[in-house]
């Protein structure tokens, strides 16, 4: 029995065997796809795509364009924060834009002002209870708690009934809507006071987004949660047989995900100054999608927040792109699908190819 | 009797009319390694299943560690101290080595429920000197699992059962899918479990690898054991014969 094959083990550290982070790769897509619409641009428009071109405006950057960018996919990136913690978790949340319109609908009813122009708001749903000019904390915790509650619905379904995420987040998605619709019998909610509408006022939303993200990046990276989330949904049975509470977790987890979904719906419908049943149609699918460009693998396990960010950068891009370039916004919805398909597409081809080469 | 790590007494188990497990006595000393043969459906892995609380036996009792034990499943005998290498090896593909070492039991910096956050240079720090204890050897602490071979995800899981100073190692068939390097590592990781003097059961169909490592060998045949043997009474031939039933009868080893 020798020293070296018996006695010594520990280490031997290879940078070389390190492996690349997958982010990069979705950054190094970002990247090229702004090139690519800055070369369209020169060529075709004489115009550019990131940079400041008009003599009036100063700044080496079109910081217009930048912040459209993205001011328009922070909310669905709010909800996107959930929906990647929820997929690296195994799972799938298809409720999250619903969750979104009843949210809106319902917090914004708690949140109207008592007079419009001297005269009774006459869009008030609560007025004859004297429910008008509440204090901003009325209207969020009345959010935070309908997200809450959507949420750990769909996590006890899942986690005690046992069917899958799909169905019970599909129930939920049909459901939450039916609830926005019905809340005020379809009409728009409006008139929120001025503490409310600052929420979502200028670039909030993108501080919010951005605060978030960093929050759960941090989570998902430094605490227990988030490393039960990456063995969950890498593992289900290891994680069962190492004392991991998976019912417990699963609940925890889609609740969280109601409570973004709900956080997106107070910036929403902020932003807007107004709550219709129709707000959040497609948002679950649009976060889902920046999370699959972000990385995040659909078979669990892997991914992350910064990866689902730099994959909402890649959505707001194209669809600015695609402005820029004049084409129809039907274009951008044919491209957008593709877009999704190639992701996981490419996120199979990259785990068979793993495969084969380990 | 004091030195006894794990003692069994007509130990059964049926699944329905089939007789897995017939009145096993079966007894482990400290810092000794017992193997578990037998041909296929046995009851070796039946044995494990009803030891490690995975499944509830039939009849019988099971002492462990001075008392008697009814584990509910595979967490409270895991807490007790018998810790398992499943033959599918029970870690997370996505996850680092690490991560895997300490998954269910993470070190906490500050306790803030299921936010805890986590302790991650004391992590590494503890698996680089349980990798050094038991002799694996990883390339790479952050790679994860799914980058590595059969054998290293072999050693992961084994380093994992000693790390936490257990009181009874389980092996089922560790090396039964890897190659004959693979197979040398992991054979080496358990003859360093047995110079630290760790108790270990092995169960494997491998002769050489048993007469290799263990000190004792107990046969199983349908349900029942029909040897208990010391590996230095014995030998590979008079083995064959017990697990195909060609000798037969309870051979017992003289009170030592």
């Amino acid at each position: 029995m020798s020293q070296t094959s018996h006695g010594i083990g520990g280490l031997s550290y290879d940078a070389k065997k390190r492996p690349w982070p997958a982010e990069f790769n979705v950054f190094l897509a970002l990247v090229i796809l702004v090139g690519a619409f800055e070369l369209i641009g020169r060529v075709f428009l004489g115009d550019s795509f990131l940079f400041n071109t008009r003599e009036n405006v100063s700044g080496l950057f079109n910081e217009q364009r930048l912040q459209i960018i993205i001011l328009q996919v922070s909310i669905v990136g709010i909800i996107a924060i959930g929906v990647t913690q929820v997929i690296i978790c195994g799972g799938i949340d298809l409720s999250s834009g619903s969750i979104v319109g009843a949210t809106a609908m319902i917090a914004m009813s708690f949140a109207q002002v008592a007079t419009v122009n001297g005269n009774p708001n006459p869009k008030a749903m609560f007025i004859n209870y004297g429910w008008t000019d509440l204090p901003v904390i009325v209207p969020l915790l009345v959010a935070i708690g309908c997200g809450l509650i959507a949420g750990l619905i769909n996590g006890l379904l899942i986690a005690y009934t046992r069917i899958p995420p799909f169905i019970a987040t599909l129930g939920m998605m049909v459901t939450a809507r039916g609830i926005a619709k019905w809340w005020s019998k379809g009409q728009p909610i409006s008139f929120p006071t001025d503490s409310f509408a600052a929420i979502g006022k200028g670039l909030m939303p993108v501080i919010i987004f951005i605060s978030l993200a960093i929050l759960f990046q941090l989570i998902l990276t430094y605490t227990k949660y988030g490393k039960h989330c990456y063995a969950i949904g890498s593992n289900e049975d290891a994680a069962r047989m190492s004392g991991i509470k998976i019912a417990n977790h699963k609940v925890l987890v889609y609740a969280i995900a109601g409570i973004l979904a709900a956080i997106a719906a107070v910036v929403l419908s902020s932003k807007n100054l107004t709550a219709q049943a129709g707000m959040g149609v497609m948002y679950e699918l649009d976060a889902i999608a920046m999370a699959v460009i972000g990385g995040v693998s659909l078979s669990g396990g892997r991914g992350s927040i910064i990866g689902t960010v730099i994959g909402s950068l890649i959505f707001g891009v194209i669809i600015s792109g695609f402005t820029f370039l004049r084409l129809d916004a039907y274009y951008q919805e044919m491209v957008k699908g593709v877009i999704i398909v190639g992701a996981v597409v490419l996120d199979q081809w990259r785990q068979r190819r793993r495969a084969i080469g380990a | 009797m004091s030195d006894i790590v794990l003692k069994t007494e007509n130990l059964t188990k049926h699944y329905g009319g089939v007789h897995a497990l017939q009145e096993a006595n079966f007894e482990l000393r400290k810092g000794e390694h017992v193997a578990i043969m037998g041909d296929n459906g046995a009851g070796k892995s039946t044995f494990v299943r009803q030891i490690t609380g995975v499944e509830q036996r039939t009849s019988g009792k099971i002492w462990f560690d001075g008392r008697e034990v009814n584990f509910a499943g595979p967490i409270e005998a895991r807490e007790a101290g018998i810790e398992t290498v499943f033959q599918n090896l029970a870690l997370a593909d996505d996850l680092d080595v690490p991560s895997n070492l300490f998954l269910g039991r993470e070190k906490v910096l500050f306790n803030l429920g299921p936010f805890s956050i986590l302790d991650r240079k004391a992590m590494r720090k503890a698996t680089e000197a349980a990798l050094v204890r038991t002799a694996v050897k990883i390339p790479n602490l952050s790679s994860t699992i799914r980058h590595m071979s059969g054998g290293q995800r072999q050693c992961v899981a084994i380093a994992r059962t000693a790390t936490f100073a257990s009181k009874l190692i389980i092996m089922d068939e560790p090396t039964a899918a890897l190659g004959v390097q693979e197979t040398a590592q992991v054979e080496n990781i358990i003859r360093t479990l047995k110079e630290n003097g760790e108790p270990l059961i092995l169960v494997s169909h491998n002769m050489r690898q048993v007469f290799d490592l263990v000190d004792r060998i107990v046969v199983f045949r349908r349900g029942r054991i029909v040897a208990n043997l010391r590996k230095q009474d014995t030998d590979g031939n008079d083995i064959v014969a017990y697990i195909t039933g060609a000798k037969t009868g309870q051979a017992e080893l003289q009170a030592a």
